[in-house]
């Protein structure tokens, strides 16, 4: 792929188009927070100037960061990640507002708020974001440790079943609290895990390409090669079992299929994942309980309403706020269990509408299709399945909670992007993107300028007999 | 590893179409199935939280929603509570809804697609949405006539006006208090419905148009008017008024309430036997015409369809398929024939207006919060009922019936009144049902009623004319004297 490198020479970096879009996602982020006072009090939030003011610093100096430590990056992807981190802030502040109004009226203590821990995160994330990218000047030295790394991403998904460390909330054990202080260190672990499985198959590649049988045209993988994706596999399932997180192990071993496919170009580790999934989720389905009702709430939730409220809350959210919603601030999203975090896109939905949550959605798009770009774009293996395993991650995290929140396939628990509430998701997401600011850097970096006389030398040198 | 890459991006490519497709679906086509369903509380607790709209009846409100203090910002109430309980129905947190609270839901609540520009006006002024109001065709008069006239009584009254079908009074006894069902304790709703579901006279029940009585013999006036119909009839002819008819393929005999019969050499005319309310005489003409005549005439006032469907009122029915005997029995409106105390109106209306049957209704209009009117119901022909001649030779008939026969009761000085009695047998061990039905003036009819009372003591039709129709004058009085009507 030399064509990029060509066009990025000729386009400039676009460092200017990242600062104009980073101003644009500041306008997004702070007029719905705007909004949301206009709907709730009919009245401009005190403190939204000063609100303005520092969403913009913030912005324009990670740009700024950006611009100094990745000069060739992708210029779209900061700004989508800051304003999808603005909306997110705005509707839990709008939760916030809709709890304490329910506690006034019932007269029960008021609820501490959500939002100001929720802006710490998101500023948390964004120095993560400059040390990733300080600290990380080519993204290839990640590939160096290939087994420590899995070794320290299988250890913070196991780290919640540690007794007397890992603490069990609303029914999934895959949080760990330390002085107080809680966090899911299985969000960690996406990022860790995808750094492992990219160095792992960068080396392994050449013999997990190498076919099998033959069956219906498609080559199988050989049996000896077996071996890495049952392990992936039983690790997805014993986060099932016993962290009881569907989310999570779905998201595990979809990512490792879809890199085994990428890095071998063979549809028939495709075909063994489905396989394998398959025998997976219908073993699960079986044995465990939760899982069936999960599935039985997906296919008629109105069979049981008891047992389905949420996603018959979400629904009923996603109904009234219609094509257009109902203005920030004018809905009932306070009415749908989990409204801030794994519920979050029904709650934007019912206030925004079908025309807000698609721009939502299409923004999840474009950061992925961006990632992706990066990962064509980037020369070194590595660096290509990094940023594809990256951006399948956010692409299928979203599908995974959207589709479930929406009903088109069952519900799982995981955290939306940037959107909802929990700081581990978030600071790991800016993770993400520094990741892809660092691939995309350098695959839009230029070509180093060519020996061509040298190399054409030793050409004509081998000529010789 | 690039041309994997292009195809794996094309797999998420289609999972986000689906994403796309699968919202669409849920929020632009699933969405009014949703809203509509009963344990859907945000649509409620929306309802709850704007200014409903009032229930009008001429310019004063009979429901209306007060700023509260408690859960919820505005507490419906009804000032006139057990005198329009049943046209304006009740709205209730836990309950529901009922009649016009119901079928007027959406302009009340303001969600109406009629007021979508003034709520994107309220959106932008930054104003609450309110909701729309609703006017009812009562008039206050009338309504107070009937509810006074009945108090004490099991029964309903029915007035239409008969150049329009608007219904002028609609009175259902016992009443009931809507006003605890639209407590903001539920509580208190949930004692006051407990109370109404076991009170054996069913005060809830709308009697004018939800409960269907055997008709007697003011369906008289059907056999009548498809007699005189057929061109073979008219008011003078001779007709059969035997003691006893015998019915045929049948070993009972149809006897009148005087137990003799109804003229000399056992034969009367049209006339006097609608005025002396004669069975073997109505009865014979029904033989005469046969069921399918008697059905299609009963059919044209307006039997066997749904009136005010909205409304959820009652089909009055004339039952298929009769045998002879049945066929006589129905055309003095026993067997089982039922029909509603509007559904009698409706007669009365039709021939009233020349024959013309106009469709009832009781919404007049409906404003928006500024009282602007967004929607008037415009007066409807419903069917021709009778041909105008039919219609003028009833008119004089019925005013026989009041001047010198059964509905004595129901005269008023000076004006002109056209009506008929009933009574219906209802078996061995129930009381009769007195029924009384009329219109005037009967030159010009401005307003045609039907009452009646269940559970009427005393004998024959003299029940009808003694319980029935004094409430039928006294309403008639009341739209006719009432402030700004023409003489």
């Amino acid at each position: 792929m030399s064509a990029p490198a060509a066009q990025t020479s000729r386009q400039g970096t676009g460092r200017w188009s990242e600062l104009m879009l980073v101003l644009v996602a500041t306008a997004i982020a702070v007029g719905a927070y705007v909004i949301v006072g206009l709907g709730t009090d009919g009245d401009l939030p005190e403190r939204w100037p000063a609100y303005a003011i520092g969403f913009a610093g913030v912005g324009v100096a990670t740009h700024l960061v950006v611009r100094w430590l990745a000069p060739y990056a992708d210029p779209v992807l900061l700004p989508i990640a800051l304003a999808l981190n603005g909306i997110g802030l705005a509707m839990i502040h709008r939760l916030d507002v809709a709890e304490e109004s329910v506690a006034a009226i019932n007269a029960v203590p008021i609820p501490a708020r959500e939002a100001p821990g929720q802006l710490v995160w998101s500023l948390l994330g964004l120095v993560l974001l400059v040390a990733v990218l300080w600290l990380v000047r080519d993204h290839r030295v990640l590939s160096r440790y290939t087994y420590v790394t899995f070794l320290v991403g299988v250890t913070l998904l196991l780290l919640p079943l540690v007794p007397g460390l890992g603490v069990e909330i609303n029914g999934a054990r895959i949080w760990v609290s330390v002085l107080g202080q809680s966090f899911q260190p299985g969000e960690a672990a996406k990022v860790v895990m995808v750094v492992a499985f990219a160095s792992y198959l960068v080396t392994h590649r050449e013999a997990l390409a190498l076919a099998g049988r033959r069956v219906l045209g498609i080559d199988l993988p050989r049996g000896r090669d077996l071996g890495p994706i049952l392990l992936v596999w039983v690790l997805a399932l014993a986060i099932l079992v016993f962290e009881r997180d569907l989310g999570a192990a779905v998201l595990f071993f979809g990512v490792f299929v879809v890199l085994l496919f990428v890095a071998t170009e063979r549809v028939g580790w495709l075909v063994v994942g489905a396989l394998l999934a398959a025998l997976g989720g219908w073993a699960s389905y079986v044995l465990f309980d939760h899982v069936q009702r999960r599935v039985s709430s997906w296919l008629s939730p109105f069979s049981d309403p008891d047992a389905s409220y949420q996603i018959i809350q979400s629904l009923y959210g996603l109904a009234y706020g219609g094509l257009l919603g109902t203005g920030l601030g004018r809905g009932q999203p306070d009415l749908i269990p989990f409204a801030e975090s794994d519920f979050i896109a029904a709650a934007l939905g019912e206030e925004l509408g079908l025309a807000g949550l698609m721009v939502i959605i299409l923004l999840f798009g474009v950061l992925v299709a961006r990632g992706l770009r990066a990962g064509i774009g980037v020369r070194d293996a590595f660096g290509t399945l990094l940023a594809t395993g990256l951006a399948t991650v956010v692409g299928l995290q979203v599908f995974v909670v959207l589709g479930g929140v929406t009903k088109l396939i069952p519900l799982t628990g995981l955290t939306t992007p940037f959107l909802s509430l929990g700081g581990s998701s978030l600071v790991m997401n800016w993770v993400i993107i520094a990741l892809l600011l660092r691939v995309s850097d350098a695959a839009r970096r230029p070509a180093p300028p060519a020996p061509a006389p040298l190399s054409e030398a030793v050409t004509q040198a081998v000529r010789v007999p | 590893m690039n041309r994997a890459i292009r195809r794996w991006s094309l797999v998420m490519l289609a999972l986000f179409v689906a994403l796309l497709g699968n919202i669409t679906f849920v929020q632009a086509f699933w969405a009014d199935d949703l809203n509509a369903r009963s344990d859907n509380r945000r649509v409620l607790l929306d309802e709850y939280a704007r200014q409903r709209g009032p229930i009008l009846v001429a310019d004063s409100a009979v429901a209306r929603s007060v700023e509260s203090s408690g859960t919820f910002a505005y507490q419906r109430t009804y000032p006139e509570p057990e005198l329009y309980a049943h046209a304006t129905g009740y709205f209730s947190w836990v309950y529901g809804r009922s009649s016009t609270e119901r079928v007027a839901n959406d302009i009340l609540a303001g969600t109406d697609d009629a007021l979508f520009a003034r709520r994107l006006i309220d959106l932008v002024a930054g104003r609450p949405p309110e909701g729309g109001s609703v006017r009812l065709t009562l008039v206050p008069e009338a309504q107070q006539a009937a509810y006074d006239g009945l108090a004490g009584r099991v029964g309903a009254a029915v007035a239409i006006d008969p150049r329009t079908g608007a219904i002028l009074a609609m009175v259902s006894r016992p009443s009931f208090d809507p006003n605890p069902l639209a407590n903001p304790d539920a509580e208190v709703q949930e004692a006051a419905w407990t109370a109404l579901e076991t009170d054996l006279a069913e005060p809830a029940l709308n009697r004018a148009l939800a409960r269907t009585y055997p008709p007697g013999s003011v369906f008289k006036l059907v056999t009548a008017a498809a007699a005189l119909e057929t061109g073979e009839y008219t008011p003078e002819t001779t007709v059969p008024g035997p003691a006893e008819l015998p019915l045929p393929q049948s070993t009972s005999v149809l006897t009148n309430q005087s137990g003799g019969a109804c003229g000399p050499d056992d034969e009367t005319t049209l006339t006097d036997a609608l005025r002396i309310s004669c069975n073997t005489a109505l009865a014979a003409i029904g033989l005469d015409l046969g069921d399918d005549v008697l059905r299609a005439q009963a059919e044209a006032f307006g039997y066997n369809t749904q009136p005010l469907p909205e409304y959820n009122a009652a089909t009055s029915v004339f039952p298929e398929n009769l045998d002879p005997a049945q066929t006589a029995q129905a055309a003095i409106g026993q067997f089982d024939l039922r029909a509603t105390a509007l559904q009698t109106a409706m007669v009365s209306a039709a021939i009233a207006n020349d024959g013309t049957l106009m469709t009832p209704y009781l919404v007049a209009e409906a404003l928006a919060p500024d009282l602007a009117p967004v929607a008037v119901t415009e007066p409807t022909e419903q069917s021709q009922a009778v041909s105008r001649q039919t219609a003028s030779d009833l008119t004089e008939m019925m005013v026989e019936v009041v001047d010198t026969g059964t509905g004595a009761n129901a005269a008023i000085a000076g004006i002109s009144v056209a009506g008929k009695t009933g009574t219906a047998e209802r078996g061995e061990a129930d009381l009769p049902i007195a029924w009384f039905t009329s219109f005037a003036p009967a030159a010009s009819p401005q307003v045609a009623v039907a009452v009646v009372v269940e559970d009427a003591g005393g004998d024959g039709d003299i029940s009808g004319g003694r319980l029935a129709a004094p409430v039928a004058r006294d309403v008639m009085q009341a739209v006719l004297l009432r402030e700004g009507a023409q003489p």
